[in-house]
Parts: structure tokens; sequence; C-alpha cells
């Protein structure tokens, strides 16, 4: 196969010469004749009436083509959920509607109140400032744990509750669990929170709605991972547009991690508006405006318990967890606590009893869902602080009581008692390498020429696992899931012998159009040149999910994989045709289609050629054309793990800490791009990283973001981070998908916390500084209150 | 952004001038103003910019003073401050270089935001604050947040900074801004030392007397040891209550004194 564009290779991104010489087009790049644009008015306050909403001035405003509120869209959807979770009493969640615009009540401080539509922007702008909007403010709900008190506000009326449910996992492990528990002869506790997070992708979302009344056609530009879910979810949920009549465009998307999975408000607003005005119209988000309106993620508060015995084995674990929903459902939020959180309480180990109980709150706070690890990074988080902290008390050495705990390699496939199969893995090598490539034998030299420098000097460990590609249909059917989760793909081999893939996978900066292509070139023998990626077009790509998950290439490159494999069997029986053989009897190698055991053969393009110029061809038996498609419904997850170190160095004069090392032993199956994968690593761990020692997204009791721009809301920088050490040498490949891979995307924001946070920790107490817990960021002004035992 | 006249003039004379008209402001690197502007947070009748008025521009040694120009950008005083290192390392390690290339010292000292840099430097220095109409004392200058002696449409046209013996800023950095969290500038001149804190007070920049009086006998980050700047009136925020606030000036303090050079 060809060695410098095949699985396996490290080269470089196609996609890049596009992106890194600003040809890159984004929807905001993309501009419709007779285009106006939209402004949204949103609440500034983060729950109340609305008693009064006058517009009249506004509508008489140069420019000014409508002004739009609740009112106008009586008619249409709510926002839909696409997850249904049923509590531990059998009785579905809470689902209270989601307006386009608000409706009576305003719920969170950037919830949208009126939207004005004008000939340009500023003109809209101006006119929003002239809308009269009185708001009776209500008590705000934002703490969770008031939230479910009897006397708290409600953020729906109607739901009669903040509680939108309360799940238990697996609830008939319950008793069984809490007497393990109470047997243990260590019990190690933990309270700890999972800090919220705005996703922050560099470009901000945007939306450009058309409608061609000549052929009732709907179009929506948008910034989205996955244009066929929007346009399902779009069309038949809030605008009841036939999915023939309505075209999703996702062009080039600068960064999702997760915040432009779900459908917004903002996107049945242009397609709506379009038709209605008969005009395109643009909205493109405002950085401020992102921080109110993107989806967040995390935001969990969480008790862990975990039970163990004299010689620090496992026995049970139980976590109880408060979940911020905000105050709307988003697309996924209600199976991100739950089944991509739950699932994942087992971890690394053979711990026999597990019990997850999770409540889901409203709060008058911005709607949060999926963020980069989507639940297993809160899973991950809590287990393996809890283990260092039991380490801790036990005496045991961190990296010992993992090992001593881990699933064995002779016990996959592993069945966990939170539902999930493990296919395979192998953590003790993890661990080794881990340990090699940290050069934690050489720890304590360090650490002791820190501490001359009046330096505390931490290393520390975490192990994670994490479910990935996403995710066999059935089984997520009967968790809730509205959808199905496999991918599609389309493979079409052109007259000369090129191929366009076309494929349900979006890329987003995970570079798709070199990994796929890198495939398709390994199977076919063909250079990766000649292979296209087109993605992010309901009018080109078949009905597919999109991209989260780190799903992309164990179900979308499958998808891949099928169509191709579909492809050469056609191709062959060509080949046999016009070599006159059997086809049985045809090799397909390099490239080449030749008959075993003699010197006759054919290349690709010769074939390619007949499939599309059938004039010799045996037309009765064989339908001209190489064009495939293939829907690719995974068995079950994949399982990537990891293990990680950390080495930090804090100033216990003023609570800095400095992260000096960071490396990263990850088995992601089999790679095919090296390179991709070390990136998608690199900047998971930043992000992982971001969270745990930068960022938080804080409200205050009113329900104003206290950190709503980047003057407070930090940012992980280069100058933030370490040079990093990856290393994904250990590989089991996935058993159940045609590549063996496992997905990568994710890992690095999965393992980074706790690891970085179990470091921090170890370094105060090697100084004397007897410090269980600080809830993260770790900034300096939290760091140094826990030295000193103060409040930050 | 709302509307508004531009204008470029050349001349002090000139952009005096334009600037009587109350509705109108100066605007200098425009890194605070145009972010206040897009927000529509202000929204003045004309922008006069100072930035083609080549008289606001430039460092120079004066005696035993250094003259910045008020339009002098902070990447120019990072490169050419030579004679006063501190006060180039200062300007060196402002924002990041789009906005050390835009911003000026002028436009920084007229803004005067609580975390700022520039004012540790001029009320620890004894700056003198050089206006198109007066000359006014570094001490007399900064009269809390965002709030300074200059009336409306006075131009600072320089800045002159008596040179010390020895002098240091430890800039501990918000994590998000990377504004001060906490700065502290400390000068020693030949007739007493200046210490200067910014970003830790509900009143701006401040000078802490108790560190310059312990400083003053015994120039060592010793004599500053143990000395507890009052949590009381220090700002409290996501990135840090008073306490932690008070308690960073004295270790900022004692680091600047042993790094002064
Ligand atoms: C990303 C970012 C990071 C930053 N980081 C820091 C930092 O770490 N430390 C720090 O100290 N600052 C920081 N700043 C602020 C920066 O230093 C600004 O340049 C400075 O505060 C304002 O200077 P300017 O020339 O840009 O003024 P402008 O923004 O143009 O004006 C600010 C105010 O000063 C007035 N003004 C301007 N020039 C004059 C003059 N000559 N006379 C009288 N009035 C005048 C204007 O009318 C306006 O009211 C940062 C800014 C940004 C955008």
């Amino acid at each position: 196969m060809p060695k410098d564009s095949g699985i396996g290779a490290p080269t470089k991104r196609r996609e890049d010469v596009r992106f890194l010489t600003g040809k890159g087009r984004y929807t905001d790049d993309l501009n419709r004749p007779g285009q106006a644009y939209v402004h949204f008015l949103r609440s500034d306050v983060a729950h109340g009436r609305i008693t009064k909403l006058d517009t009249s001035a506004a509508e008489g405003m140069p420019g000014v083509l409508k002004v739009f509120t609740a009112a106008d869209f009586a008619a249409v959807g709510g926002v839909p959920c696409g997850w249904l979770v049923t509590d531990r009493f059998g009785q579905p969640m809470k689902e209270p509607k989601h307006p386009v615009l608000a409706e009576g009540k305003v719920r969170h401080v950037g919830d949208p109140v009126a939207a004005v539509v004008a000939e340009t922007l500023a003109q809209a702008r101006d006119a929003a400032e002239a809308i009269e909007l009185d708001i009776e403010e209500l008590p705000a709900v934002v703490d969770m744990r008031l939230a479910l008190d009897t006397e708290s506000a409600l953020v729906h009326d109607d739901a009669g509750t903040n509680l939108c449910f309360d799940w238990g996992f697996i609830e008939d492990n319950a008793a069984a669990v809490d007497a393990a528990i109470k047997a243990a002869p260590h019990v190690v506790t933990l309270d700890l929170v999972n800090n919220r997070l705005v996703p922050n992708a560099m470009e901000p979302r945007a939306a450009l709605g058309e409608y061609d009344a000549a052929d009732d056609q709907h179009t929506l530009y948008t910034t989205s991972q996955n244009p066929h879910v929007i346009r399902l979810l779009m069309g038949a949920f809030v605008l009841g547009i036939p999915e023939q009549r309505l075209r999703v465009v996702a062009p080039d998307v600068g960064g999702g991690f997760g915040s432009k999975i779900y459908h917004y408000a903002e996107e049945a607003f242009v397609t709506f508006a379009a038709k209605a005005l008969g005009r395109p119209v643009k909205w493109t988000c405002t950085r401020s405006e992102a921080f109110i309106s993107d989806a967040h993620g995390r935001d969990h508060v969480t008790k862990i318990e975990l039970a163990l015995d004299n010689d620090g084995r496992f026995l049970a674990l139980r976590t109880d967890t408060l979940a911020n929903m905000g105050a709307y459902l988003s697309t996924f939020a209600p199976c991100i606590p739950t089944y991509l959180h739950g699932t994942l309480m087992a971890g690394n180990y053979a711990t026999p009893l597990i019990y997850v109980r999770v409540r889901a709150v409203f709060t008058n706070t911005v709607a949060v869902d999926a963020y980069r690890g989507a639940g297993r990074p809160e899973a991950t988080y809590q287990i393996e602080r809890v283990i260092d902290k039991a380490a801790r008390e036990l005496g045991i050495d961190p990296v010992e009581i993992r090992r001593r705990n881990f699933i064995k390699p002779d016990q996959f496939p592993y069945q966990t008692p939170v539902a999930v199969l493990y296919d395979t893995g192998n953590y003790h090598d993890l661990m080794d390498v881990m340990e090699r490539i940290s050069d934690r034998a050489g720890f304590p030299a360090r650490r002791k020429e820190s501490e001359a420098r009046g330096k505390l000097r931490g290393f520390g460990v975490a192990a994670y696992i994490e479910a990935c590609g996403i995710a066999p249909s059935s089984l997520v059917g009967a968790l809730g899931a509205r959808a199905g989760l496999y991918e599609s793909a389309t493979v079409r081999v052109n007259p000369t012998g090129g191929v366009s893939v076309f494929t349900g996978s979006h890329s987003h900066g995970q570079g798709h159009e070199t990994t796929f292509a890198q495939v398709v070139s390994d199977m076919l023998g063909i250079d990766a040149a000649q292979v296209d990626i087109v993605h992010g077009d309901t009018a080109r790509v078949p009905f597919g999910m999109g991209t989260y998950g780190s799903r992309s290439l164990a179900v979308g490159g499958s998808a891949i994989v099928k169509s191709v494999e579909k492809i050469v069997a056609k191709a062959k029986k060509i080949a046999a045709h016009l070599m006159e053989a059997s086809p049985t009897d045809i090799e397909f190698k390099d490239g080449r289609f030749s008959v075993a055991g003699t010197d006759k053969s054919v290349a690709w393009t010769d074939v390619t050629l007949a499939a599309y110029v059938p004039h010799k061809y045996p037309i009765e038996e064989l339908e001209p054309g190489l064009e495939e498609t293939s829907f690719y419904d995974p068995a079950n997850f994949t399982y990537p793990a990891g293990a990680y170190a950390c080495e930090v160095e804090v100033d216990p004069e003023t609570g800095k800490v400095d992260v000096l090392a960071f490396a990263a032993a990850d088995d992601f199956g089999n790679v095919v791009n090296p390179t991709i994968v070390e990136g998608q690593v690199h900047g998971g761990l930043a992000q992982g990283i971001g969270q745990a020692l930068l960022e938080a997204c804080a409200y205050d009791e009113t329900g104003q973001i206290r950190s709503g721009s980047y003057m407070d809301y930090a940012m992980p920088r280069a100058d933030d981070l370490p040079s990093y050490k990856v290393d994904n040498s250990c590989v089991t490949p996935c058993t159940h998908n045609p590549l063996g891979v496992k997905g990568c995307g994710e890992a690095g924001a999965i393992g980074s916390p706790p690891t970085f946070v179990n470091a921090v920790l170890d370094a105060l107490n090697s100084g004397g500084h007897e410090v269980a817990h600080i809830d993260m960021p770790l900034s300096p002004s939290r760091v140094w209150a826990a030295i000193n035992g103060g409040n930050a | 952004m709302y509307a508004f006249e531009f204008v470029k003039p050349a001349t002090i004379a000139e952009a005096v001038k334009a600037l009587a008209d109350e509705d109108a402001q100066a605007l200098g690197g425009g890194q605070t103003l145009i972010p206040t502007l897009k927000q529509r947070l202000a929204s003045p009748s004309a922008l006069v910019s100072l930035n083609g008025i080549a008289d606001l521009k430039g460092v120079a040694v004066e005696g035993r003073e250094l003259r910045i120009g008020g339009g002098t950008t902070h990447a120019t005083v990072a490169r050419e401050a030579r004679t006063y290192p501190a006060l180039a390392a200062l300007a060196g390690h402002i924002g990041d270089p789009a906005v050390r290339n835009r911003g000026t010292i002028g436009g920084s000292l007229a803004n005067n935001d609580p975390s700022a840099d520039y004012p540790a430097a001029a009320l620890a220095s004894g700056a003198t604050i050089v206006t198109n109409a007066r000359e006014i004392a570094a001490d007399d200058y900064f009269q809390g947040m965002f709030t300074t002696a200059l009336e409306p449409g006075e131009i600072i046209t320089a800045v002159r900074f008596p040179i010390p013996q020895k002098a240091n800023y430890q800039k501990f950095a918000q994590p998000a801004s990377r504004f001060a969290l906490v700065g502290v500038f400390v000068a020693k001149f030949a007739d007493g030392v200046r210490v200067a804190v910014t970003g830790a007070s509900e009143s701006g920049v401040f000078r802490w007397s108790e560190a310059e009086a312990a400083l003053g006998g015994n120039f060592s980050a010793d004599a500053v040891k143990g000395l507890k700047a009052d949590a009381d009136g220090m700002i409290g925020d996501l990135h840090g209550t008073p306490e932690y606030r008070a308690h960073l000036i004295g270790v900022l303090t004692a680091r600047a004194v042993a790094a002064a050079a």
C-alpha cells in the first residue's frame, strides 16, 4: 500500500492548506443575495416574567424588516430534546417546552426575547434598543443544592419542581452496594465539583437561512457538527418542513467540542424568518453572546464513596451527583450525566459493585450539554480522585493501588457492573509506558531540586477508560435515545479512477479529509490525492449522524470501509469480465487486478472506465457504475484507555501552579494517522488542563454570569502548558470494527483533569500541607487558600 | 458601535480644539476604547485620534529623567526605555504583541484601570504627568478606580519618570485577563524608597507607606518580611479574596526588592 499516504502514514493534514492560507469557508463567510441580518434581544436577568414587550417603536426604525417575538412562533414547535431518561421509579423525565423565543418568562441571562431583522446588523442592533421590554424579576435558581428545596422558585412553573429526573444505575444493585459499603473496612469519601465550562470554539456559531419560493426549498447554512441531525430535529419537530424540502449545510466549522452538536433556537429562527420575509437572514454570534447562548459543559456536584479491603482492593463504589441541566433541555443534555457517565463508573477497575445516582436539576443558567468527553470526564475525575485519596489514606503507592485493581488483560471481554462490555485493553501495559515516558523513577531527585528553590513539586497519575464510537442503535434506543447512532458513507468511483467519498461524519478540526482518504487509499491502492472527502451538506451526503463522541473513524470510517469493500467486490467482477476469468480467481493488490496464477492483469482505471463505459460488459449480470452506500451500526462502543502522569510545581507563597510535564500513554487501537492522533491528544490535554487549572464559568446568586468574557474566563494559552510526551505504542485493536480503531478525540480532556489535580495535591502534601481536595480550577487563590485553610 | 465622527489632527493644539466638544473623545491606541465602543458602552460624537501627532511620540533621556511622549506605544517603551530597565520590562509585559504595538502610555494612564501596570510605575517613580495644560505629580494624579485628575478634553502629552537607583516590578497575572491581579513596583531613590501597588485596591493604585518606611532604612527583602498589607478595602472577585490580594502584596514587595536592579 502507498506507504506515504495509506494507513499508518503520518501525513500532513490536507485541509490545513486551505485553513492556513485563509481559504477556509465558514458560515459567516457565506453571503446570499438580498441577505438581511438578525440581532437577538436577550434577557439580561436570569429569571423573570415579561410584563411588557412593545416592538412598535423598533418596527419603525430605519432598515427594519420585522421584529419577531414569541407570538410569531405560536404555530411552530419548541426546540426538541433528543434523549428521554426514565427515572428510578419508571417515570419519564420532566421535559418542559423550549420555545424559539421566550414565551411569558425568561429563564436565563441570554434567553432570546425578541429578534430584529434589518437591512444591516447595525440597524438591527439600533432597533433592538428601541424595543420596550419590562421584566418583573423573580428569584433566580442558581445553586443546584438549593434548587431542590421545596421553597425554591421554579424555573418551569408547570413542571412543579426543578428536578428533571432522579436516576439510579443500576437501581437493582443499590441495596447490595449499600451493604458492601457498610461492611467494608475502609470507606473513602470525597465531595467534589466538576466545574462548569464554556466551550469557546474558535469560530462562534452562525446561521444563515434562505428560502426559495419557486420550489419551496429551505436552506440552512450553520455551524454544525451534524447537519442531518439538525435537518431532522428542526424540520420534523420545530418547523414542520419535510426533509426533502430542507437542506442543511455545515461548511467549514472552526471547532465544536460538542457545542455545535445541538439544534439551537437561532437556527430555527433564521430558517423560519427567511421564509416569512422572503429574504435570506443571517446571524453571527458575538463572543460575548456565545458565553450566554452556547450550551455549556460539565457542572456536576458529586459525592463519591469507595469501599476497600485492607489490601486496597476495591469492594464497592457509590456516587451521588447533581447535574445541572440549565434552564432548558439541550439536545443530548439528559444523556450526558446518565448513560455517558454512569456507564463509565467502573473505570479501568474490576470493582464488583457500583451504584450511580444522578439528579438532573433545572436552574436559571445556560443549558448544559456534552462538551469534549461528555460525562466521561466527570466519571473519570471522581474515580481517579477518590482512588488517590484512598491511596494516601491507606498508605499505598498511587500506581500500585491502581495496578492492584485493574481489570487484567486476560479478563477481556469484561462485563462491568454498569452495563457496558469492554472488548479489549491492557491497562498494565499502559501504566508501564506511562512510568517510563514520565521518568517516574527520576521524580524524587527532581522534587529535591524544586524544594531547594522553595517550591513544592508533585507527581500525579490517573488512568482512564472511555466509551467511544457512539453507538449501537439498539442499545441507545433502549436507553432513551430518540435517534439511531450509525453512520453512513457513499463511495463514488469516478470513470477515470478518482474517488469521492460522501460521509455522514463531519470534520470541524479533526482532519477527516486526510484520515478518511488514507483509509480509502490504503484499501484501493491508489494515491490519497485521488480521494476526495465530501461532508457537511445534506443535499450531498447520505443521512448520517455526524461527529462527536470520538465516533468518526470508528463508526464513519467503518461505513467507508464497508462501501469500499463492496466497490472492490464489484470491481473484481468487472475485472474478471475484462480478463475473461472467474471472479473468484481475481486478486486485487496495489491498485491492480490480476488473475491468480497468470500474468494477466488490468489496472484500477481500466476497471473504473469499463464500469461507466459499459460497451463490452455483462449488463444482464452486472449494473454499470461503481458507487456504493453503506450504513454502519457498531456492535459495541469502543474503549480507548490510557495512563497519564503530570508533574507540577507549586509556589507555596502565591499558590501558583506551573505544569512542568505531562505524559500520556494511550491505547487507541490501530492508528491511521499518528500525527493527527497526536494533535488530538495535545488538544484534549490542553482542554483538560484548562478545566483543571484555569477555566471556570461562574454565576452569582442572581444568575448573572461572572466570567462572561476572556477578562474573567481563563482559556489555556501555550505558555500555561508544558511540552507533552505522547505515546500510542500500546495497541489492543478494537475487536468489532473493521479497522480495529477506537477513537482519540476526547481522551486528553478525560484523563488530564484528575492527573493534574492529583499532582497538585501530591505537591502540597509533600510540603506538609494536609490538603485532601481542592475544587477545579486550581487557581492560585484557591491553592493558596487550601494551604492556609482559608477561603479563596 | 454607534456612529461617530473621526478626526486625526497633526498637532496637539488641533487635538485640544477638537476635544473642546464635550462629547468628543481622545483615541490613543484604542485597546481599551474600541472594545468599549464595540460593546456600545460609550457613544462619543467624535473620536479624536492622537496617532498622527508626532509631538506625542518618543522616549528621551532628559537629565535624570526619562521623558515618554503620551502617544508612545508600550512596544516602543519596552524597546527604548533602556535607561530605566524596570519600566521597559513592565511595558514589555503588558497584554500581547498586538496590544503593545497599539496601546499607549497616555491611554493607559488616562484610563487608570485599577489593574493596569503603568499606574504602578508612575506612582512608584514619582512621575510627572504632563498635559497640554499643566504638569501633575503622580501623587495627585491617581484618584481612584478609573478616576484621574484629568479634566475633560485634557491630553496627556508626556510622562516624566525620575530614574531610580534601583527598581523592579513584580506582576502577578490574573489568570484570564493577565492584567495585574496584584502588581508591586518598588523604586529606590537617593532620598527614599517608593512602593506602589496596582490590582489590589478598591481605590486603585496606591502607595504602601509601611513598606516604604521599612525599606527606607534597610533596602532588603528581609525588611518587609512579616509586614502585612491591610485586607480592608482590597478587591475581592472570582480571582482572589481581599485577604489573598493583601497577602500577595507582601510577597511581591519582597520579591521586587530582592530583584531590584
Ligand atoms: C487583550 C488586552 C490585554 C491588555 N493587557 C493589559 C495589561 O496586562 N496591563 C495593562 O496595564 N493594560 C493592559 N491592556 C490595556 C492596554 O494597555 C491599553 O492600551 C491601555 O489601557 C489604553 O491605552 P490606549 O492607548 O489603547 O488607549 P485608548 O483605548 O485609545 O483610550 C483609553 C482611554 O484613554 C483616553 N486617552 C487615550 N490617550 C489619551 C491621552 N494621550 N491623553 C488623555 N486621554 C487619553 C481615551 O479617551 C480613553 O478614554 C490590555 C488591553 C487588551 C486589549
